[in-house]
């Protein structure tokens, strides 16, 4: 019977995370505020629905208690991070807080449920609830903080100095595991600088591309950025090594306008990837593991070819939570976690995971093209790279698509650097975004009072310095077209 | 403010995610299967918990194995045939895991689909779904034939329908009782003189001995395109340096041509032949034949191994040439080369399982004959044809001639213990039906001290009368 009520569940699941899925991109086209308004106030419906459906199964066939109070927690704590931001921020994206809403419900349910077995149940589940909260409040800062530090793009080079000597530290004294050196353990926490060096390392390009273009400039910024991706690879945490490479190339490209610089990048890349083939066996042996898990199943394939037996098993449906073996996965709860997901929740629901990542990554292209200032611009583009460039290294590498680099899933995977150095992005993105909503509605009271005093001359920060004196929290006009129609890519 | 560029990189990135989610809906069509039936996946066990293990058949129906349930719910796995299919079909235990087609078809055989009403109310009342059925290409009384003509020998038989790739049979001896299997276990894996758990039709093995003068042949044909007029005077034996092949009982075989060399088996002829050879043609040739290579099969088998190379001397190239040496292939893939002779170059991929339906018989998925590839021309297949055709009617294999059914084939002895060399193997490998093949057959006995291939021909023949008459 109980079965029965789990099999419902899963294409219920699947029927919610769908429709919600489908809402994450039928925004874009929606022109009126309150339009909008509707769609993301039914998304948080969806969502919560969608927790509550899968904790309540979860409940069904555990039959511990303890399942509904983490269920309690959680939703007290997503109920709190969406009231909180429209609350201090009335101005934030509202849709990537939803999208964060929901890639943490879909993580959280997967690590409840694989925790459930684990020797201290629901340990792990529990600690992710903390990092969470952790994440989220320190994230509702750094908004307030964009706007305050005013003088981000005259770091440069303390940037560099930062992000490269965190990478040295754990190139040099940070212990072997699983073949890579990824970070240090403090205090029973593992810490990853690397996850933290990343958006340092973004607003190092960004600064410096900000400041000149020109060639002398491009070299230096390019080989102090080939020196953060030497270290990384020295590590031997190629993933990382790999996404600040694209990020860097993406950055560049955009600052100099110059798509010979960016083929040119992966001209060089490519070369170099062939050389680390030949050169370092562990990459050999990943690129082995990738061509035929199966048969290198004994070693290197193994991961590999657990986590495709499950989303093979799983196929489009899953076979509904409690129901499949996604334990059976290694490190289920961290690098393949989507692996679980797709088992027990079904390849569907899985690609709409996917949708909603992307959802995120177009929301932030978004973003930065509304940016006037260009040293944020550079930062969204990069922090935004960043983010989607991760998703895809570990859901292609998780899927065989290409081969495997050990990754966390942003939100989804189980690991306090993974959720707060994400958090912290989303954070700094979002403190753009209000900037820049703060600019929009300074921009068009100063047209109003323009017309009255039929006055002009309007300097660069002008808006910015205003927009301080302005009532923090103002109530958004109600019935307001939205903006100049968004500078969608044409 | 431009913003061309923030477009160009959007573009890129929702490519690559299409791309992405792309490559994973085509892996749940196409690529899931492969990994979902892994013997490795343990997740098939999980499913015996809600799904009674479903029956393996043969061609006609015959039940090959099946799962009883007592009125307790004990399930018992039962093969009806005992020992006839131990290899095969293999043995499925809960303590020592699953072997033959029980391994490979573990997942369809535990997965049901029963009536969806019927497995709902199963789902009500607490109780168990029926497994499907896998029918497969097996063909109970040529089996059986087969068990019995191999007797008390060691070795194997492998048949197969020429022109589709159906194996109809294929028994190995010694043998086990699967349905002992538990009871029997530890005499049975320690019984290293006999190995009755390895099937010998795929994982055997052997030096080829004469069935390998079909390589060399085809080999030599390749190599040198006047080979109709290869012409060699045989005293019964062969030297070279301080290495002498004798002929079969050093009979003295006289003048021959390559068509009666390969009738008459003539060993000095073949090493003959192996000394005139460009050595990294002759191995291009065994490659293309898929020796040192994997082989189509689904079920567990040993690679076959051809050693020579340019480094090799010359005693190794003669001894190889004629069959001997370091060469060593297993009966199953000396079928698969027999199998391309009679469909005109072409192997036609080798399957067990004809259908896979629900238990009530309700077809649910259907396999089809596929080539595999093409091994040689249809020149050169026809070439073979007619020296293995010569085989029969004036050689070696006189014994299968004036039969209701006409037979081209190949006989073999392979000395396979420098220290006793009085053993030898016997091999049978040939077609029947010659103008429109229809049966390929595959045989070994191991250690028989009768003449050239005799015993295993006899072997062959028994087996062929009982399918013909």
């Amino acid at each position: 019977m109980i079965n029965i009520i789990i099999q419902i569940s899963k294409y219920l699941i699947i029927i919610l995370m769908a429709v919600y899925t489908f809402s994450c991109f039928s925004i874009f086209t929606r022109n009126y505020e309150d339009e909008e308004k509707r769609v993301l106030i039914r998304q948080d419906v969806l969502l919560f629905l969608m927790q509550f459906v899968a904790f309540f199964t979860m409940f069904l066939a555990t039959e511990d208690i303890r399942i509904l109070f983490l269920y309690a927690a959680l939703a007290v704590v997503l109920l709190g991070v969406i009231l909180l931001y429209n609350l201090v921020y009335p101005n934030v994206s509202r849709l990537v807080v939803n999208n964060m809403c929901m890639l943490i419900t879909a993580g959280m349910i997967m690590i409840t449920r694989l925790s459930a077995d684990n020797g201290s149940p629901y340990g792990t589940a529990i600690r992710q609830l903390i990092f969470v909260v952790l994440g989220v409040t320190f994230g509702l800062f750094v908004p307030v903080l964009i706007r305050k530090l005013t003088f981000l793009d005259k770091w440069t080079y303390i940037y560099a100095a930062v992000g490269g000597c965190a990478l040295l530290l754990v190139a040099v004294f940070a212990p072997t595991s699983g073949g890579a050196k990824l970070g240090f353990e403090i205090f029973g926490f593992n810490i990853q600088p690397s996850e933290f060096v990343k958006i340092i390392f973004v607003f190092f390009v960004a600064a410096s591309l900000n400041k000149s273009k020109e060639f002398k400039n491009v070299v230096i910024t390019t080989a102090i950025a080939a020196a953060h991706v030497l270290l990384l690879v020295l590590s031997t945490d190629l993933g990382a090594a790999l996404i600040f490479f694209i990020v860097y190339l993406v950055m560049l490209y955009v600052a100099t306008r110059q798509p010979l610089y960016a083929i040119a990048g992966l001209g060089a890349g490519a070369l170099a990837a062939v050389a680390g083939y030949h050169l370092f066996s562990h990459i050999q042996v990943r690129v082995e593991a990738w061509q035929d898990p199966i048969a290198s199943y004994g070693d290197s394939g193994y991961q590999v070819a657990q986590s495709l037996f499950a989303i093979g098993t799983g196929s489009w449906f899953g076979t509904g939570l409690f129901q499949g073996q996604p334990d059976t996965i290694p490190v289920s709860e961290t690098d393949f976690i989507f692996s679980a997901i797709t088992e027990e929740m079904g390849v569907i629901y899985a690609l709409c995971l996917i949708l909603i990542c992307v959802s995120c990554y177009v929301m932030f292209l978004n973003i930065a093209m509304e940016l006037h200032d260009y040293f944020y611009k550079l930062v969204a583009l990069g922090l935004g790279t960043c983010y989607i460039f991760q998703v895809f290294l570990q859901i292609g590498g998780v899927t065989k698509f290409i081969p495997s680099t050990g990754m966390t899933l942003p939100f989804v995977s189980y690991g306090g650097s993974s959720v707060l150095s994400t958090m912290i992005m989303f954070g700094i993105i979002q403190g753009l975004y209000i900037l820049r909503e703060d600019e929009e509605e300074q921009l068009e009271q100063e047209k109003l009072r323009k017309e009255r005093k039929s006055r002009n001359g309007m300097g660069r920060t002008a808006p910015r310095k205003a927009a301080k004196n302005e009532p923090r929290f103002e109530e958004v006009p109600k019935q307001r077209p939205r903006k100049k129609p968004r500078a969608r890519a044409k | 403010m431009r913003n061309k560029e923030f477009a160009w990189i959007t573009y890129f990135f929702v490519i690559l995610f299409i791309a992405l989610m792309g490559y994973l809906v085509y892996f749940t069509i196409v690529r899931a299967d492969t990994f979902v039936n892994s013997p490795y996946n343990q997740r098939q066990d999980a499913f015996a918990q809600k799904v009674v293990r479903g029956q393996i058949a043969d061609r006609n129906g015959n039940v090959l194995a099946r799962t009883d349930v007592a009125e307790d719910g004990t399930e018992t796995r039962v093969y009806p045939y005992g020992p006839v299919f131990a290899h095969v079909v293999g043995y499925s235990d809960t303590e020592l895991g699953k072997t033959g087609l029980e391994s490979v078809e573990n997942f369809e055989l535990l997965t049901s689909n029963a009536f969806f009403v019927e497995k709902i109310q199963n789902e009500f009342n607490g109780n168990k779904n029926q497994g499907d059925t896998v029918v497969t290409t097996l063909d109970a009384e040529l089996q059986q034939a087969a068990y019995d003509a191999l007797g008390d020998n060691k070795g194997a038989v492998v048949v197969m329908e020429a022109d589709t790739g159906k194996i109809l049979s294929m028994v190995s001896k010694p043998d086990y009782d699967p349905n002992n299997i538990y009871a029997d276990w530890e005499t049975l894996n320690t019984d290293e003189e006999n190995s009755p758990l390895l099937n010998r039709a795929t994982s055997g093995s052997y030096a080829p001995g004469s069935v390998f003068k079909i390589v060399t042949a085809l080999a030599y044909m390749r190599q040198d395109s006047n080979y109709p007029s290869y012409t060699y005077d045989c005293t019964g034996s062969i030297s070279m340096g301080n290495t002498t092949i004798p002929c079969f009982n050093n009979t003295v075989h006289g003048f021959e041509d390559l068509r009666s060399s390969f009738a008459n088996s003539c060993n000095s002829s073949f090493a003959n032949i192996g000394l005139s050879m460009d050595i990294d043609g002759y191995r291009g040739t065994t490659e293309g034949l898929l020796f040192n290579s994997s082989l189509p099969s689904v079920l567990d088998y040993t690679k076959s191994s051809f050693a020579l190379n340019e480094e090799s001397d010359t005693a190794e190239i003669m001894m190889t040439a004629m069959g001997q040496g370091k060469t060593t292939v297993s009966p199953y893939h000396m079928a698969l080369i027999t199998q391309a002779v009679a469909n005109g170059g072409t192997l036609m991929e080798p399957y067990l399982v004809e259908q896979v339906t629900n238990y009530t018989g309700t077809e649910v998925r259907r396999n089809v004959p596929k080539s595999y590839r093409r091994l040689m021309t249809s020149e050169e297949a026809a070439q073979l044809k007619e020296y293995m055709t010569a085989v029969v009617n004036e050689g070696t294999g006189y014994e299968l001639s004036g039969r209701s059914y006409t037979v081209a084939g190949k006989t073999g002895t392979a000395e396979y213990s420098l220290v006793d060399g009085e053993k030898t193997h016997s091999w049978f490998v040939g077609f029947t039906n010659v103008d429109n093949p229809e049966l390929v057959i595959s045989v070994i006995t191991e250690g028989s001290d009768g003449s050239a291939g005799g015993r295993a021909v006899n072997i062959a023949g028994t087996i062929l009368d009982s399918y013909y008459n």
